[in-house]
Formats: structure tokens, sequence, C-alpha cells
């Protein structure tokens, strides 16, 4: 059956208030903002943010009051510096307080495979004497019991939703992604539910073509959304590149709290979807981010 | 942002040829060994290693945390490590557990970091100015420097040089140096294997007004060479604690002209290095 559905469908179904999301995997690529743009447009709030470093989309949620938790490595922009809305969050309480538990990128990554292999936990020598483990809860130490060597103990994370953005998919979400992965498997493997943003709908026989190249198994997702453009301002391996202009306008107006207000009512809360942002981005601005060199990889024989 | 406190724009341009930038980019560079395997961090670091490839080190490999290796430099300048440029034509591209696995597991010879706040021991603070529960600044966080500062066989810390963030101890130590003493024994090498980490500690820290190498016996920073246009004096004023110096301090090295002609060539607009 097919699982094609609009973005307002999937989030409404799947991203229910209090959720813990997986979002924004791959680090600076493929960052799925349509997702969260419709997340705040939703009013979603009370959510647990997951993801290794997030550039700018943690920022917008946690500014739009959607967040009251973040297990994350890195939350800022990645071109331009400090997150002024989580910052807000953190020093001032706007526009709420916000609980961080930091991890690392490792450490976010292995707790994502312990969720994906339902261990209760990872051991790894990274983060012994860094301040990390005394002020997230989650992290402990324990002494090795093959030799005594000291572990820090990452306990599993199994997200709610982890949400991925992908080059092409077909309507039973079997997907194809390529570029770098940043955490994404592990967090699609980790999720009760998965929702997939897809630039492309293709035919199941073009991604069976290729099953190398398959994201993960579809089985474990929920929702295929057909969304263009889905990812920018970041950036998506053979479609488009980043809009460093994008995230540099945006570092300069949410600098204050009415800043961030009005960014964000121009750029989410009046845009009642993708198709208006795209058109709201503009034809020249998006031309120039398309690729200027089409680098095709040699195909490949799955002959018998 | 990144100019010396101490001297105004008009200065700079008088007596130097070079931005500061460019110059930390230099020294960056110049921590990376033909052959090595270098973990690649953010924004200098990715000119540091393009700079390395094209001159002294065309042999060395670069690792992202993304989830990239790849032994030729990006075609074009690098804004996120992730940029699809840097994905074309590289050896594997895969996931960040991967490459962080290769990392944990002793590959990577020098990995890079940048932070807010350091110490005399190399302790990096990238995530809290002030208390943990009630900080003044909330900074972005760990990123891959802790992993890096883990497990990397050595590592360099790049940042700015001032009283504020060059501190005789950080608020809060995000990426591990080499600790602190304490009655169960010194700072240094040994502080690193008594908290169980495996290898590893800082064995450069490149600032706007210097370089500082570390003693791995007791963990110390020691100036080995400050950037022309400043002094010892002058760099002793921007540290927060009594410096000690290397028996053979000196001026650092100015960028040669074909150093600078890579940078530029790499970074045209002054992205980065301006």
């Amino acid at each position: 059956m097919s699982k094609l559905s609009s973005m307002a469908e999937a989030i409404a179904k799947y991203v229910p208030d209090g959720s813990s999301i997986a979002i924004g995997l791959a680090l600076e690529p493929f960052i799925p903002f349509a997702a969260s743009h419709e997340i705040i447009r939703q009013q979603r709030c009370k959510l647990t943010l997951i993801g290794p470093i997030s550039d700018i989309l943690f920022d917008q949620l946690i500014g739009a009051g959607c967040v009251d938790r973040v297990k994350a490595a890195w939350l800022g922009n990645v071109s331009e510096g400090l997150a002024h809305c989580y910052r807000r969050a953190i020093e001032q309480s706007i526009p709420n307080s916000v609980v961080i538990e930091e991890y690392s990128n490792f450490t976010i990554g292995l707790a994502l495979l312990a969720g994906s292999l339902d261990v209760p936990y990872i051991p790894t020598r990274s983060l012994l004497g860094s301040d990390l483990p005394r002020q997230n809860p989650a992290f402990s130490q324990q002494k090795s019991p093959l030799d005594g060597s000291p572990l820090l103990i990452v306990p599993a994370l199994q997200p709610d939703v982890t949400i991925i953005h992908v080059q092409r998919s077909d309507i039973d979400g079997n997907a194809h992604f390529w570029g770098s992965h940043g955490i994404c498997e592990e967090a699609l493997l980790a999720a009760r539910n998965v929702i997939l943003v897809a630039e492309e709908i293709v035919s199941r026989e073009i991604i069976l073509s290729d099953p190398n190249r398959v994201v993960g198994p579809s089985f474990k997702v929920r929702a295929v959304v057909h969304e263009p453009w889905g990812a920018h301002p970041s950036a998506v391996s053979g479609y488009y590149n980043r809009d460093h202009q994008f995230y540099q306008e945006y570092h300069t107006r949410t600098r204050t709290t009415e800043g961030f207000q009005q960014w964000l009512n121009e750029w989410v809360l009046i845009v009642p979807d993708r198709d208006e942002y795209v058109q709201k981005v503009g034809e020249k601005r998006l031309q120039n981010l398309g690729v200027r060199e089409h680098r095709y990889a040699a195909p490949v024989d799955y002959g018998y | 942002m990144l100019l010396p406190s101490t001297m105004g724009i008009k200065e700079l341009e008088y007596c130097m040829e070079y931005t500061p930038r460019e110059l930390m980019v230099v020294c960056a560079s110049r921590q990376i060994h033909e052959g090595e395997h270098v973990f690649v961090g953010m924004r200098l670091p990715l000119i540091a290693f393009a700079l390395a490839k094209k001159t002294h080190a065309p042999n060395c490999i670069g690792l992202f945390e993304a989830g990239i290796i790849r032994d030729v430099p990006s075609t074009e300048l690098l804004y996120t490590m992730g940029d699809a440029p840097n994905i074309a034509g590289s050896l594997w591209t895969t996931s960040t557990l991967n490459v962080m696995g290769l990392l944990a597991a002793g590959e990577a010879h020098l990995g890079f970091i940048g932070g807010a706040e350091v110490d005399r021991y190399g302790n990096l603070n990238t995530s809290v100015i002030g208390d943990w529960k009630h900080p003044s600044v909330r900074l972005p966080g760990s990123g891959g420097a802790a992993d890096i500062a883990s497990f990397s066989r050595r590592h360099a810390i790049i940042m700015q040089h001032d009283p504020h963030r060059l501190r005789e101890r950080v608020d809060f130590v995000t990426s591990p140096g080499y600790g602190y003493p304490s009655e169960e024994g010194p700072a240094g090498i040994s502080w690193r294997k008594r908290v169980g980490l495996p290898r590893g500690g800082p064995s450069a820290l490149i600032t706007t007004l210097g370089l500082f190498t570390f003693d791995p016996e007791n963990g110390e920073a020691v100036l080995q060479s400050y950037h022309p246009g400043t002094t010892i004096e002058e760099v002793q004023k921007q540290t927060g604690w009594k410096m000690r110096l290397a028996p053979d301090c000196q001026e650092t090295i100015r960028p040669g002209e074909e150093e600078l002609r890579v940078i530029r060539e790499y970074d045209p607009q002054g992205v980065w290095t301006s």
C-alpha cells in the first residue's frame, strides 16, 4: 500500500506533542527543514530533539516554543557561529526553558546504534576526563568486566520518530540516499516510526536496480512525503548546494526575539506549505544553487 | 573578529602582508606531517588540509566526521564539511560511526579542534561560559571535538587569543587536554592514562598571537613562537597564566609566498581567511 502522504498529514499522525524526534542526522546536508517548518505550523510542544549537530533547525524549533529537551552534540549555525534562540532559551528561558543533555557526535551515534540493536548501552573510551559525563545524566562510568579499564556507558536511544531527507524514494519507502550519511542509518533503525522526505518519487524498479544505495528497510517507514527542495537551505548531493547566504541572513535577523519572530512569521507561519516556500525563495536563487556540473557514477552490474 | 586585540586594522595592514587567519592556517598546515591521517575539523582546518596537500604533505589523508575520507582537497572552498564538493571524488563516503570508529581505533594521527576557552593544560571549553545550569553564554557544544580530543594520537587547537579565552582554568572541560594535577598525580600523559583515555593529548595551540606546544610530562603549554608584530611580553599580557617559554622560543616563521598563493587560490574571497 502506498505510504505517500502530505507533510501536514505525516506530522499530524507521527509527531504528537511530547514526542522524541531524531532529525538533521546527516550533519550539514539533508536537513529536513520542510518537516520542521510543518511541526512549527502545527504548534507541537514538549518535543525532545535528538541529533548530532544541528545547523539552525533545532534553533528554529526551540525559538518557536516546540521543545523542552535536547539530546545533541552541537547546536549552532555552522557557517556563522552561535545559535541565538538556543542561547535565549538556555540563558533566559525565552520562550521557555530547555534541558540540554550534551553528547558528542560519536556518543550520540553510539546511543542510536545501541537503540537499533536493542541493547541497553554501548561502552566507549570517548569523553573520559571530559566534564560532559558529569552533566549528562544519561552517561555513567563503569570498569570493563574484562580488564577493569574505565569505560563510558552510553545508554540506548530509541526515538519515537526519525525524519530523514533522501534523494529519491518509491511510494513504499524504498529509498536511495547517497552522500555522507552521518548517523541517519542508526537513527532510522532505532526509531519506532520513520518519515522519509524525498526530492523525487520514482518507481520501485529504479530503487531495486541498486539495492546497495538503499538507506534502510522500507518496513520501518510509515510515511513518504514528496517535497522537492525540502532540505533548503541545506544541500542535497546531485540536486542542490547549500544556500550559505540564507544561514547568514538567519543569523543576522534572529539576534533579537523580535527579529526571530519576524523571520519565523515570514518564512514559516504565513507560508502554508513547501510549494509556497519554494516560490518565495524564488527561481533565480534556486537556479544559483543548482548543480553546475553533473558527476554521474559509473553503472554497476548486479548481473548473474 | 580575529584581530589581535592590541592592534588596529590599519596597523596590521601596514606591518603584515597577510591576515592573522592566513597565518593561523599556515601554522595549522605545518602541524600536518607527510602521509598522516588528519581528522579535519570545521573552518580554518578545512583550508589547512588543502594547503598541506598542495605543499609539504601531498600524501596526507583527510577524515571528516560527516562520514567522508578523501586524499585530494575539494575543488571548491568548503563552508561546511558536508558540502557536495567534499563528497565528489572522495575515497569513501560513509557514516559518521565508520569514520569516528577509525578515530576511536587510533587511525587518526592528528585532529583539529577549535574552542572558546582553553587553559594551560590544553583543556578546552566549547559548552558554557559560567555555571552549567545558569550560563552567561551557552556555546554550541562538543560536536565531534571531545571525541577528537579523546582519540587522536595528537590534536591541535585553533583559537582567538585574549586573556578571557586563555585562562588558568576553563569553566567546563568539553574536550579533555592534559587534565589537572591532583593528589593522584600530575597533569599530562599520566592524567590521560588515569582517567582511561587510550592515547593522545594536545600537541599544539595555535592562536592569533602565537604557537604553543605542550610538555606531555606535566601537561603544560609552552610558548614555542610569537607571531610577527607581537612580542613575548605582549603574548604574556594576553594570556591568563604565567607562560613557560620554549628554550628556542622565537618569532613565528612568516607564511611563504607559495603558502599564501595556495590559500588565496582556495579561498579567493577570504571567506575564512580575511
